[in-house]
């Protein structure tokens, strides 16, 4: 079973959210876990895995060869993202907007490009106690995510039967959010009890069911805001599926990298109690809410 | 005239409540023409939520043309299948399918096609709009659903923004970056002249800070740094100044954590605005961001 944790707004609380489900998961549960922020990633502060071993991931750019090219420009025509560009007698590259389609290489008719990987960022793998931890870190500069959160979602592939595998999402509703989500069998939607939270929640509701992904909606600091986040729940029929409480404790805890399941007892009853009502949830959940 | 872009790297730290304060004092201060404001959050944009704007323009935004399929034309020789490296294209027994939210837009398979039965076409990926606010023009946007391409339009956000500023000689614009440090954030900080990164006392909120301060040290801008809620951890608040001092990055400011925020925010105010005249009335929250705005200003105007 796969179930990502997404949000819309940042700073919800994702991330708190699935380290700690994680957690609670792992003591009687096969449970791997996936940081696919591969911008921002984080839950390695919480988890603090033992890294065993990591990957570049890479875009095949275009070189080209100008003894071999008669200058038809026609890479620079089939290219939809104007990374390579004929220019007089020169070609240029431009390989932070290439996204590897290989569309130049393939259609060069004096077969003049080849391809040669530009690395773009890393993925890391190792185990937190029973869990086993994948992350993907996008090399700083480089503007393209998914295919590092793809990178990350295809060393998990074909995970023994019956684990459980928590996908932690990046904000926000476009591709790299999309590459995290899809496939997934729900979806926790985190947010907060504010017009901001609410907002975003209506843009991720919009995704996760474009997506098809059944899903339901975590309310964290729950008291910090208004009703609007509820109402609207209740209008959409919207299972909402936990509610975590604003107190300043558990900011402290978080603040700190700590693990709430581990420092407060209800924090645990609670995630216990959101693992049930997933999987009460989740199975009428193919039919959407 | 300059850019000043507020962004954050880990989400939530607080960027679009201090963008929304920003605009109020603006107005309030005193600046010959208007602020232009401009929400470069172009996946979750919240700040028209608390400056209330009256939308005077919206255009389309065209995003990457898309493979479409004329399956009549289709033989079904699996061609576009073998050459699609975004696994958009699924071989059934009677036709090919394209899955539009795979589709990167390459647009590969249309030249491939022995056919001719894919063609790229247009797709509405978003609108933008530009509207008016109290507190002066404001450019933002939104991206369609699940689509691609948002750093795109950032920067169409950004044009727009710029040449509205250029028309009524404002000496400012003032942007709310995306969250992260992909493809919208490199478009939102291209060329922008003062980047103010809003971080929280969280170890994730210094880890974040850490890698877009990295990524703006790419760019020829001025940086500085506000720690939101810097009472919520006074240690880790400490480890963010000792690392801002260490690379000479100025603390801008240092805002508590105030619940009167999010009573501002559930109104759809900015935390800090006119009616709040005496001293007294504003909360510590604001009053804290009233100096970081001072600082920032200042920054600007050299």
């Amino acid at each position: 079973m796969i179930i990502s944790i997404a949000s819309g707004k940042g700073g919800t609380g994702k991330t708190t959210i699935a380290i700690n489900l994680a957690l609670t998961l792992a003591e009687t549960e096969s449970v791997c876990f996936m940081d696919c922020d591969v911008e921002e990633p984080n839950a390695h502060l919480f988890l603090k895995p033992v890294l065993e071993g990591s990957a570049q991931v890479t875009v095949p750019i275009p070189i080209v060869d100008e003894e071999q090219c008669n200058r038809c420009g026609r890479c620079g025509e089939i290219c939809a993202f104007n990374a390579i560009l004929p220019l007089g007698n020169h070609i240029l590259t431009f390989p932070e907007l290439c996204h590897g389609c290989g569309g130049c290489t393939l259609l060069c008719p004096t077969g003049a490009i080849r391809e040669e990987p530009l690395e773009i960022g890393v993925v890391e793998w190792g185990h937190a106690g029973s869990i086993s931890h994948t992350h993907g870190r996008l090399k700083i500069g480089s503007p393209l995510a998914p295919p590092i959160v793809k990178a990350v979602k295809n060393r998990n592939q074909n995970m023994p039967e019956g684990t459980i595998s928590i996908i932690d999402a990046p904000p926000g509703t476009s591709c790299p959010v999309v590459a995290s989500v899809s496939d997934s069998d729900f979806c926790l939607l985190v947010t907060e009890p504010t017009p901001f939270g609410l907002h975003d929640l209506t843009l991720a509701v919009d995704m996760v069911r474009a997506l098809q992904v059944p899903f339901g909606v975590v309310i964290n600091r729950a008291g910090l805001g208004n009703g609007g986040l509820v109402n609207y729940c209740k209008a959409k029929n919207i299972p909402m599926l936990a509610e975590i409480p604003f107190e300043r404790k558990y900011a402290a805890c978080y603040a700190k990298g700590g693990r709430l399941v581990e420092e407060f007892p209800e924090m645990k009853e609670a995630f216990q109690s959101l693992w049930q009502t997933i999987c009460a949830t989740a199975p009428e959940g193919t039919k959407l809410p | 005239m300059k850019e000043l872009l507020v962004i954050s790297g880990k989400g939530g730290t607080g960027k679009t409540t201090i963008v929304g304060a920003f605009a109020s004092l603006a107005k309030a201060s005193s600046l010959t023409n208007d602020t232009v404001l401009a929400d470069c959050d172009v996946d979750a944009a919240d700040l028209h939520l608390i400056l209330k704007p009256s939308i005077r323009e919206t255009k389309e935004f065209l995003g990457l043309k898309k493979a479409a399929l004329d399956p009549t034309k289709c033989d079904n020789c699996r061609a576009c299948v073998d050459v699609c490296r975004f696994d958009a294209i699924t071989a059934h027994e009677e036709s090919v399918e394209i899955e539009p939210i795979s589709c990167e837009g390459c647009a590969v398979c249309s030249h491939i096609c022995p056919k001719h039965a894919i063609s790229m076409e247009d797709v509405v990926a978003g609108h933008w709009f530009v509207s008016d606010t109290p507190y002066g023009p404001l450019v933002h946007a939104k991206l369609g659903i699940a689509e691609e391409n948002s750093g795109k339009l950032v920067m169409e956000v950004r044009r727009e923004a710029r040449r509205i500023a250029e028309t009524i000689e404002s000496r400012l614009i003032i942007s709310d970056g995306p969250p992260g440090i992909g493809c919208p954030v490199i478009s939102s900080m291209s060329g922008v002249d003062l980047a103010l990164i809003v971080t929280e006392p969280t170890v994730a909120g210094v880890h974040d800070m850490e890698r877009l301060y990295a990524l703006a040290c790419g760019f020829d801008i001025e940086v500085m740094v506000c720690i939101n809620k810097y009472d919520l951890d006074y240690e880790v608040s400490a480890e963010i100044e000792e690392y801002c001092d260490a690379r000479n990055i100025a603390v801008a400011g240092k805002v508590p954590f105030d619940e009167e925020v999010v009573k501002a925010l559930v109104k759809g105010e900015p935390i800090i605005s006119p009616e709040h005249t005496d001293e007294d009335s504003k909360s510590p929250a604001a009053r804290a961001v009233e100096q970081l705005w001072d600082e920032v200003y200042r920054l600007c105007e050299q």
